[in-house]
């Protein structure tokens, strides 16, 4: 793999200066306003000048996205372990676990700043609202999905259902909660940039969602671009977290049955 | 501790059905207590569900099921190996015995000389990916047989191996049945299988699960690998083909 290395990271390396430069000679050669369209380079420049506020905003939101994440992790996997434990509770409840997947964080996210008021609380709150979804929905497929020999084996040692929760389900379950926290991290960023744009208290310089406001305001699209390239910046070091995790967690518990790509 | 033979099991009128479909009907069966039971049969002749009716993971639609003791410890063996990949060898085996409660301290040793009688001594520590299918499948067996069952039940456990590892799992199992009275009843798709091992082989029909030839195997035991090449083994094996083939051939 060693001397492959060096060749893996130029193509995209390559392919990135080739669209960056025709944006901005495109540009330019349209004569286009920096407002409706600003070039990379000017995009490059904001970056650079702002990196302290940016990066001060980008450790704010990163603090609320985790705090949500963890939420989403430890209520999820509670709220799937209670949903798995017996198919009437799944009947009566899981509905209106699939509610939080298709409310509109837009929409009900000034209820959330009367709720908990300005401040990360409600943009944790938004956070937590967007990336509970697939762990909720990802671990009760894990505890449901026990192998049936297994749980036979179970019933035939005569085990409590604590045993075979504890001892059965909820460690199969484990690679699909990690399945289910890698698709939350994206969201739980998505979440508490959108709790920002509404409830950010600004203190402490607010985060990405207000410089993204706040850039929008002044017509400074270069920083609009620079902020957002923060934020996936943000959602791609939150997934590798996880995806460390991922990893750890599956050396572990020796799952490499469940090895994923 | 109690001197046990193994379970005896007595079977009357026994009938089960699935979604109309009867998959067992009305089958009358003896096991005697220690006798080793080997069941043939076509695919979808009731092998299985027998079985889980045997294990209690079923219930018969009309019959009775008397087993000789009330508290009977059954333990069963699947055609998977069906081993939790997040517990190392050892802690696989020591499973049932820790479902029931029994300390640590006792139930690995109790593991680990199981485990040497199986011959994985050495691959107490491993996990399960890291074996190959007939070490797995040892693996299972020495789960199952680690509460001293009174009863195993096998359910094509050697099936998806290749001959000579399933020569070795044989020998594994036949001499665990002598070293340890119980009864054992055990499903195979294999005629040789089920004359090498068993005490009694029954051939049961397709699609209604009656018995079609009740045979008595009297080789003595322990069997070994020249058995399965002498002329008396030969001849069992080709009566209990003969009436297989003869059933087959009727229903084609």
């Amino acid at each position: 793999m060693k001397p492959l290395s060096g060749v893996l990271w130029l193509p995209p390396l390559m392919s990135f200066v080739l669209i960056t430069g025709l944006i901005e000679c495109s540009i330019i050669l349209m004569d286009l306003p920096a407002y409706l369209a600003p070039r990379p380079s000017a995009v490059a420049l904001a970056l650079f000048i702002h990196a302290e506020e940016l990066l001060k905003a980008t450790r704010h939101t990163g603090i609320a996205a985790i705090t949500g994440l963890g939420m989403s992790a430890i209520l999820g996997a509670l709220l799937a372990i209670t949903l798995a434990s017996h198919p009437l509770i799944r009947r009566a409840f899981y509905p209106y676990a699939v509610f939080f997947q298709t409310v509109p964080i837009i929409a009900i996210a000034p209820m959330l700043v009367i709720w908990f008021g300005y401040g990360q609380g409600a943009v944790v709150a938004a956070s937590f609202i967007v990336s509970v979804s697939p762990i909720i929905a990802n671990t009760l497929t894990g505890l449901l999905s026990t192998d049936p020999a297994l749980l036979d084996l179970f019933r035939i040692a005569k085990a409590s259902r604590l045993d075979t929760l504890f001892k059965l389900r909820i460690p199969g379950a484990i690679p699909h909660f990690l399945t289910g926290l890698r698709i939350a991290s994206g969201l739980a960023v998505i979440g508490a940039i959108v709790g920002e744009f509404v409830a950010d208290s600004y203190e402490d310089g607010g985060g990405i969602g207000t410089a993204v406001e706040i850039a929008l305001k002044e017509q400074r699209t270069d920083l609009v671009f620079a902020a957002v390239l923060m934020s996936s910046l943000l959602g791609l070091i939150i997934f590798w977290l996880v995806s460390g995790l991922n990893q750890l967690s599956l050396k572990y518990w020796h799952l490499g049955e469940f090895k994923d790509s | 501790m109690k001197h046990r033979q193994g379970a005896g099991l007595k079977l009357r009128g026994i009938h089960r059905q699935f979604e109309g479909r009867p998959v067992i009907n009305h089958l009358d069966l003896d096991v005697a207590p220690g006798e080793f039971l080997a069941i043939i049969g076509p695919s979808g002749c009731g092998k299985s569900t027998l079985l889980r009716l045997l294990a209690h993971l079923d219930q018969a639609d009309q019959g009775t099921l008397d087993r000789s003791e009330a508290d009977l410890d059954v333990a069963f063996v699947f055609q998977d190996p069906c081993l939790m990949p997040w517990r190392s060898v050892i802690d696989n085996v020591a499973l049932p015995l820790e479902l029931q409660g029994v300390p640590r301290h006792h139930r690995i040793p109790a593991a680990e000389a199981l485990l040497r009688t199986v011959g994985l001594g050495d691959a107490q520590g491993k996990f399960p990916q890291q074996l190959s299918g007939g070490m797995k499948m040892r693996v299972s067996l020495a789960r199952a047989l680690i509460t001293r069952p009174d009863l195993l039940l096998l359910d094509e456990p050697f099936a998806a191996l290749d001959d000579i590892t399933r020569h070795h799992l044989d020998d594994h199992l036949q001499s665990l049945w002598l070293s340890h009275p119980m009864t054992v009843v055990f499903v195979t798709h294999s005629l040789s299988e089920a004359v090498y091992l068993a005490d009694r082989v029954i051939v049961l029909s397709a699609g209604g699960g009656n018995i079609t030839l009740d045979y008595k195997v009297p080789l003595p035991h322990p069997r070994t690998a020249a058995s399965r090449l002498s002329t008396p083994f030969i001849d069992h094996l080709r009566t209990v083909s003969e009436a297989f083939e003869g059933h087959s051939r009727t229903l084609a």
